[in-house]
């Protein structure tokens, strides 16, 4: 494959794992661990950006979490690790979201300054899920104009660039901390093993196992934790 | 306007530069020749039709990849073809009735509005077959059997074959009656292979039977050993389910016994063009591409909107996907003839018999200045980046009033130009 349009694929007998950094990577070693991949020196002391594991053939690529999907739906990583939100965000074409791993629970929802009425006609809304939040207003029938923040979305409505906010939510400190409540459920979030189409079709026989010694790793700590 | 504002392509659509572009073209002469050994008729569709043709049957996802014109002579709207396939059908159902079966190929340029993926072309060059008139699995095997010599004779040594069957969703989803939300939520649930997902969706179906079978479906998967599996998950499954597993059954031992060569992945619950697909769907993957290669399928009823409904099957590829396969092939170097050629009769006739012998013949023109032991070159792209080769490597010499060709190399002092 030579063509600058056709994505070098992680090589036959490899298998390449790509894992969201950050809180979510914490969780999801246990879980690699149980399912006998772990990796060959300690990430959080390194700056590397691939890692070797005890497997011979398996790899394991620490991104960020938004770069996850990508990489797995171009076949650049077998096998991906990533926030609902993210798959949300990016679309499931080309994807398999075959186990939900439930480490890293949170939920999507909207917010806004306490006690603020929510403004009649069009609605000024600030977001880094562009995508999710135009799907979700839209299907209520709520015009919107989005604006895109990288973070720190709580500060959006306190200096009046948003009257709302969608944003990830999970005990609502920062949100009450900053004067705001949160407003509207719009999904619940965890984090999912993903796995790219074209991979799962040629390296079944490797992957299937992982799949399922992961998804006992995934129950065991379900059942210990209630 | 900046200069780079001149020549910048659009996303998604690129020039075939040489030597590529050359290598694309021997490809497509040897596939369109492969077709027609198989006895498919070559047809070339219109690049525009009328949007209500091209879309029948096909859907809200061909609805957003076609790029819209409007007629200035009709007033209608017209759309630049996305899909070659629909187009083959009306002319099954319309152009030529032939009553039979009717096979047809084509390779033909298509444009789409986005890609199939974020890294893929919009402008890709869709090469395929289609057979009509036949239901069964004689008609889905041939076709599969094309399809697999096409991808070979391409270059693809090490193939994968995914196949599936939508009837077996179709029956069990009829049978549980689920209202058209949860049925589309089911199915949601089932092309991503979201597992957790699926319990919730099947809670509201009656009989447990077939509860069951929806959950152990999107499971099935994997090598041949998944048909046996399936067979007894699926005993008590209504007929048509049953019937469905025993084509994919006979599809599945058939490409072992006559492709073992071939690596096969049964997905029992593949619901890849479900809208469209009534029977057998396949897909071929090789490795090192993150994408299907090769996909096809049947789609009966596709014709019945042309008025007249018949069985089809068939496949298509990207003939540029399918050039990358063979990596690069240098082509063979050629000859040098002196300016004479375009003044002189003799040697014109001696370039002329050489052409005619498939020699590749230029003519150095006058201010092209050769040094003897350097050979003109060019850049050339190779799968280890750009690298020097010759564009020639003889030359056409007067020797003793006779014009000869001589190597490149010992090129002799009574040549100057």
């Amino acid at each position: 494959m030579s063509e600058n349009n056709v994505i070098k694929t992680s090589t036959q007998d490899t298998l390449t794992l790509a894992l969201s950094k950050g809180r979510i990577l914490k969780e999801t070693l246990p879980l690699l661990a149980a399912a006998g991949i772990e990796p060959a020196e300690d990430i959080s002391k390194s700056r590397k950006l691939v890692f070797d594991t005890n497997l011979p053939n398996v790899r394991l690529l620490v991104i960020r979490a938004t770069d996850v999907p990508t990489y797995v739906e171009l076949g650049a990583a077998d096998l991906g690790v990533a926030g609902k939100d993210v798959l949300m965000e990016h679309g499931d074409e080309g994807l398999y979201e075959p186990l939900d791993l439930e480490i890293a629970h949170c939920r999507l929802m909207t917010a806004g300054i306490k006690g603020a009425a929510i403004p009649q006609g069009r609605r000024r809304v600030a977001t880094k899920f562009i995508d999710t939040a135009k799907r979700w207003y839209a299907e209520r029938g709520i015009q919107v104009d989005l604006i895109k923040l990288y973070g720190g979305m709580e500060l959006a409505p306190i200096m009046g660039l948003a009257d709302e906010i969608v944003d990830i939510v999970d005990t609502g400190n920062t949100l009450r901390a900053n004067g705001l409540e949160p407003r509207e459920w719009m999904a619940d979030i965890s984090t999912r093993l993903v796995v790219n189409k074209a991979a799962m079709k040629m390296k079944h026989v490797r992957i299937q196992p992982l799949l399922e010694q992961m998804r006992e790793a995934v129950v065991r700590k379900r059942t210990t934790a209630a | 306007m900046t200069i780079a504002d001149r020549w910048l392509l659009p996303d998604g659509m690129e020039e075939i530069l040489p030597p590529k572009a050359r290598q694309m073209e021997a490809l497509r002469r040897r596939l369109l020749d492969l077709f027609h050994a198989w006895g498919y008729d070559m047809v070339m569709p219109p690049p525009v039709e009328f949007l209500e043709s091209l879309l029948t049957g096909a859907g809200h996802d061909l609805e957003l990849q076609t790029f819209k014109v409007t007629d200035q002579l009709s007033g209608r709207t017209m759309g630049v073809s996305a899909d070659v396939t629909p187009q083959v059908a009306r002319m099954d159902a319309h152009s030529v009735p032939r009553s039979g079966a009717a096979r047809f190929c084509y390779c033909h340029p298509v444009l789409r509005t986005r890609a199939d993926n974020s890294m893929g072309s919009r402008a890709p060059v869709q090469i395929g077959a289609e057979l009509f008139g036949h239901a069964g699995v004689a008609s889905d095997l041939e076709i599969l059997n094309l399809m697999v010599s096409t991808l070979q004779q391409s270059g693809a040594d090490e193939l994968y074959l995914d196949l599936g069957h939508v009837g077996l969703y179709r029956g069990l989803v009829d049978a549980a009656g689920l209202s058209t939300e949860q049925e589309q939520q089911l199915f949601d649930a089932i092309q991503h292979k979201r597992f957790a997902d699926i319990a919730p969706c099947v809670t509201g179906v009656e009989s447990a039977v077939v509860r069951e079978m929806l959950m152990a479906l999107p499971h099935l998967s994997g090598g041949v050993e998944v048909l046996e599996q399936a067979r007894q998950v699926l005993a008590a499954a209504p007929a048509g389910v049953r019937e469905a597993l025993s084509e994919l059954t006979e599809v599945a031992h058939a490409l072992q016994r006559c492709h073992p060569e071939i690596t096969l992945y049964l997905d029992l619950s593949e619901l890849r063009g479900y809208h469209y697909h009534t029977g057998m769907v396949f897909a071929a993957y090789v490795p090192g591409l993150g994408q299907a290669l090769a996909k096809g399928g049947r789609y009966d009823e596709i014709g019945s909107v042309f008025g007249r409904a018949r069985p089809a099957t068939g496949f298509s590829t990207d003939l540029k996907l399918l050039a990358e396969l063979n990596g690069y092939q240098p082509s063979m170097p050629g000859i040098l003839a002196p300016v004479e050629a375009l003044t002189d009769p003799d040697c014109a006739q001696e370039v002329a018999r050489l052409r005619a012998m498939g020699e590749r013949v230029m003519i150095a023109l006058p201010e092209y200045r050769v040094e003897t032991h350097q050979f003109e070159t060019h850049r050339v792209e190779s799968g280890q980046g750009a690298h020097q080769a010759p564009t020639y490597d003889r030359r056409l010499l007067k020797v003793e009033d006779q014009w000869q060709v001589v190597s490149a190399g010992q090129s002799t002092d009574s040549f100057s130009d």
